[in-house]
């Protein structure tokens, strides 16, 4: 009876309302296996490289649509009844219009007794498993990630809404002094002005605070942005939909190893293989790789460290089985010449011939040529 | 002028060779084991207690089963002083003839067993002695004696000093007492001490030996305690009497070979070595002989020195038969289960005794027993409980052969974690047993046994073979947690996919439970199909 009535309080959003509907009808369809004496299933789409395609025309990793069956057994009861308890709670929060973090969801396991989950990196996969098998993104599910989207200076103005009054925000990212305009989770109805030639996209806070400190966005006329790392994916929305809205070229400014190259860099480009359903819409197809390449190394006289073990299990699986490494013939030549050479080196390397010197030579030097950056 | 400055100047007067004569003399085995007692086993009061413990006790149990008593033994610790304990243990053993008694306990080297080739708890004759030694040294109190042939005969009591100058024995008291046993010996010996419980203590020793002896009924009462606990017997059966053998001319050394040419009997060198070895027929003593290119008609108590080492290098140049190998004793399967059983609060019990093998002329035998599982601690270390002769050794566990064995087996493969050059980890005690008519110790004050290739290799198979069959054992065992667990996977979880489908489907509380245990009966039967 209670359910009924606060069924019936909140209009859920439209996409709300079908997220709803394909839960109940999943619910259904398993308790119509159960009493039929059936064992139920669940079929998820396999979240992994190996279940990706790479076409460029379409621009990002698209699903080829193999899927893995889970059956309800003695040994995947476990897993089934906590998959079942996360789809539970994730109507509860669309029905109600309430977020969880990924973290609080873990919490909320704490109430399951048995079901709960030990670690959180079990309920962010049980979350993952979720979010494949309905086909939708996460916040969809009323879950959204704990981590933030990224930094943003330069020539850019976001017009985003007052939360209470409904009122037009602008923020001018070039207002920020020493430090930056944070990318929120959602990144759907934000709104962009900008004269900005091109987007420079950077793996470490340490370049990005080096850069924004001599206010280096003025003298190229640029838009920063800060990735920290592999790009969130409300970070890689972000730059999709400011790349798209003004047409500007994003060129990503990542370290010289496998890790920048096949992880950062390829994610922001072209998604995922564990959210393969989502990767058209968390993907950045128009970027393209200014550094630091292999050959940078060389023609820069950069320091460098030698490849670890990780490095080369990594380098040597992505020429072999990433389908955009695979494409890429001059990806391919430079993987290659990354593992001849033994080395990778970090964007900070080039301290080496001065602090600014990134600022004064490198940066201008690779942006005179953007048709020789690496695809 | 101090004497370094009188040294350095090259004044002080030199010593000559009479003046040195005159403070040269014998000094007495006594004398000698007083000031290295280390050597005994006396090197720290904890050991030292235990140590007298251990003397006593295997004297009473070698001398009951030699006469055909089952023993019973009362061991009975008292604190006297801060840190002074009165040791008494007696037995119902034979009892010693009175003109013995003053040798036995008061003179280090006299006893029976140094002089045969048999397996015997004792063997050099120094153990007991050398406990009254130290006690006399710490305390000034003498060994007390009290021993009993006899219903008929009557009960002596001697107070015992040892003359260490002399390595004699000085009797303070004799005189006859009245005493309820009808036979036996007690020994009381007061000592400087430390009582300890845990690893190395008496309590651990007497648990032991009450494993290694079921046929031993032990009453011990520790300091802090007034009743005597009692370690029941787990068998009436005595062990067969282990028979004496002479020695295999492989296992005699240079020194011993002399001595015995010089003891002789014989007086041909050619009988000599067939009556004082064993497996040395004439045919054999005669090829000794040749390759020693001594004539067998010589005479053995006139060989010089250099004679007697080639007949030495001769011998192990000659092909000669093993030793026999009937005169050993083994625990057995049957009495090491017995024993483990009433010592040890365990689910699985496997026992292995290997055939006799032999060692540089000495034959032995090796014994392992092995208990899991039950009250024992699973992650501590692997409980190693190490015995020669049935005799617990407690101490220089990692100089050990036996240690030596268990570390050069991969535990892993019988079900067992271990570390790398570490003992297994589990709820396991190891029983590890040597037999032999001399166990090869590596230090006299028997802690730990020599490793010979042969004696390594014996132990290797006897603990393969328990590994085996502990690991059939883990594994039936896992199997059976393994359907447990499977088992309580579906009662445990069925319920929140319950929760979960009322949740999404708001159900009643009938429809829940009509999903659960359909679930839970489909679950079931196909559980047991795949069976």
């Amino acid at each position: 009876m209670a359910k009924k009535s606060e069924t019936g309080k909140k209009p859920a959003s439209a996409s709300g309302r079908q997220v709803l509907k394909a839960i109940v009808t999943s619910a259904e369809d398993i308790r119509r296996k159960v009493l039929a004496r059936k064992k139920p299933t669940m079929k998820l789409p396999v979240r992994s490289l190996s279940n990706v395609r790479y076409q460029p025309e379409r621009g990002f990793f698209e699903m080829k649509g193999q899927k893995k069956e889970r059956t309800l057994t003695v040994n995947t009861v476990k897993t089934f009844a906590q998959t079942l308890r996360m789809v539970a709670l994730s109507k509860e929060l669309v029905e109600n219009d309430d977020i969880a973090t990924k973290r609080e969801a873990y919490y909320v396991s704490k109430n399951w007794e048995e079901a709960r989950f030990t670690e959180q990196p079990e309920s962010d996969t049980v979350m993952d498993d979720v979010e494949a098998f309905f086909g939708v993104n996460r916040e969809q599910l009323g879950f959204i990630p704990e981590e933030k989207g990224g930094d943003v200076a330069g020539r850019l103005v976001v017009i985003d809404r007052d939360r209470d009054t409904g009122q037009t925000l602008r923020i001018d990212c070039t207002r920020f002094g020493s430090g930056a305009y944070s990318i929120p989770i959602s990144v759907e109805d934000l709104e962009f002005e900008t004269q900005a030639d091109f987007i420079l996209a950077i793996e470490t806070a340490g370049m990005f605070q080096r850069l924004v400190k001599h206010n280096y966005w003025k003298q190229a006329n640029c838009v920063l942005v800060s990735m920290g790392g592999v790009p969130t994916r409300a970070c890689r929305r972000f730059i999709r939909r400011l790349a798209d809205f003004k047409r500007i070229p994003v060129y990503v400014f990542v370290d010289g190893d496998p890790y920048g190259i096949t992880n950062i860099y390829r994610t922001l480009k072209v998604g995922s293989g564990n959210a393969a359903h989502l990767n058209e819409f968390f993907c950045v197809p128009q970027a393209t790789f200014l550094g630091i390449t292999p050959q940078d190394v060389l023609d820069y006289k950069l320091p460098t460290h030698p490849l670890k073990d990780v490095d080369i299990k990594r380098a040597r699986d992505a020429i072999k089985n990433d389908p955009f490494i695979k494409h890429y013939r001059p990806w391919i030549k430079a993987m290659e010449q990354m593992l001849k050479m033994g080395v990778r080196a970090e964007q900070q390397a080039l301290a080496k011939h001065g602090l600014n010197y990134v600022i004064d030579e490198y940066l201008p030097q690779k942006l005179s040529h953007p048709e020789r950056f690496l695809p | 002028m101090t004497e370094t400055q009188a040294a350095a100047a090259g004044t002080r007067k030199r010593q000559t060779a009479e003046s040195m004569a005159e403070r040269q003399r014998e000094i007495s085995i006594s004398e000698f084991f007083s000031k290295n007692r280390h050597l005994l086993g006396f090197d720290n009061p904890q050991k030292a207690l235990l140590t007298a413990v251990k003397e006593a006790v295997d004297n009473s149990l070698d001398a009951c089963e030699e006469a055909g008593f089952l023993p019973s033994i009362r061991i009975a610790i008292r604190q006297v002083g801060e840190d002074r304990f009165r040791v008494s243990v007696e037995d119902n053993g034979p009892g010693i003839v009175k003109a013995q008694i003053p040798k036995i306990f008061g003179k280090l080297l006299y006893g029976s067993k140094f002089h045969t080739l048999k397996q015997a708890r004792g063997q050099q004759g120094i153990g007991i002695s050398a406990a009254g030694m130290y006690g006399l040294l710490t305390t000034g109190k003498s060994i007390v004696i009290t021993s009993r042939t006899g219903a008929g005969k009557p009960a002596h009591y001697y107070e015992i000093q040892i003359d260490t100058r002399k390595n004699t024995p000085q009797i303070i008291t004799d005189r006859i007492i009245d005493w309820e046993p009808p036979h036996g010996t007690r020994v009381e010996i007061e000592l400087i001490g430390t009582y300890k419980k845990g690893r190395h203590s008496v309590e651990d020793y007497v648990r032991q030996t009450a494993i290694a002896n079921p046929h031993c009924e032990i009453f011990y009462t520790p300091p802090d305690a007034d009743e005597p606990m009692h370690l029941v017997r787990g068998s009436d059966l005595l062990p067969p009497e282990p028979r004496e053998i002479r020695p295999h001319p492989y296992g005699v050394e240079l020194g011993v070979l002399i001595r015995m040419m010089k003891e002789t009997s014989a007086r041909q060198l050619g009988a000599a070595l067939q009556k004082d070895f064993s497996r040395v027929s004439a045919k054999i003593a005669a090829e000794i002989c040749k390759a020693a290119g001594l004539r067998p008609s010589a005479n053995p108590h006139t060989l010089q020195g250099q004679e007697t080492e080639r007949l030495y290098k001769a011998i192990n140049g000659v092909k000669i038969m093993s030793p026999a190998t009937n005169c050993l004793s083994p625990i057995g399967e049957e009495q090491i289960l017995a024993g483990l059983r009433k010592e040890i609060d365990a689910d699985f019990f496997t026992a292995i005794t290997r055939a006799p093998a032999v060692y540089r002329g000495n034959p032995f035998q090796i014994e392992v027993g092995l208990a899991y599982g039950g009250r024992l601690p699973g992650d501590e270390l692997v409980d190693l409980l190490r015995f020669a002769n049935r005799v617990p050794l407690q101490y220089q566990q990692s100089a050990c052969a036996i240690t030596k064995a268990v570390l050069g087996i991969d535990w892993r493969s019988y079900g067992l974690p271990q570390s790398k050059g570490a003992l297994p980890t589990g709820p396991v005690a190891l029983f590890v047993h040597m037999a032999s008519v001399w166990v090869p110790f590596t230090s006299e004050s028997k802690e730990s046994v020599a490793p010979y290739p042969e004696i390594l290799r014996e132990l290797r198979l006897a603990l393969q073979e328990c590994g085996r069959k502990l690991a059939t054992h883990i594994r039936a065992h896992r199997r059976a947690a393994e359907e447990e667990k499977k088992k309580s996977y579906i009662e445990k979880y069925i319920p929140h996919i319950g929760i979960a489908l009322r949740e999404i489907l708001a159900l009643s509380e009938n429809e829940e439970r009509e999903v659960v245990t359909t679930l839970v009966d489909v679950l079931e039967r196909s559980r047991s199909k795949e069976r």
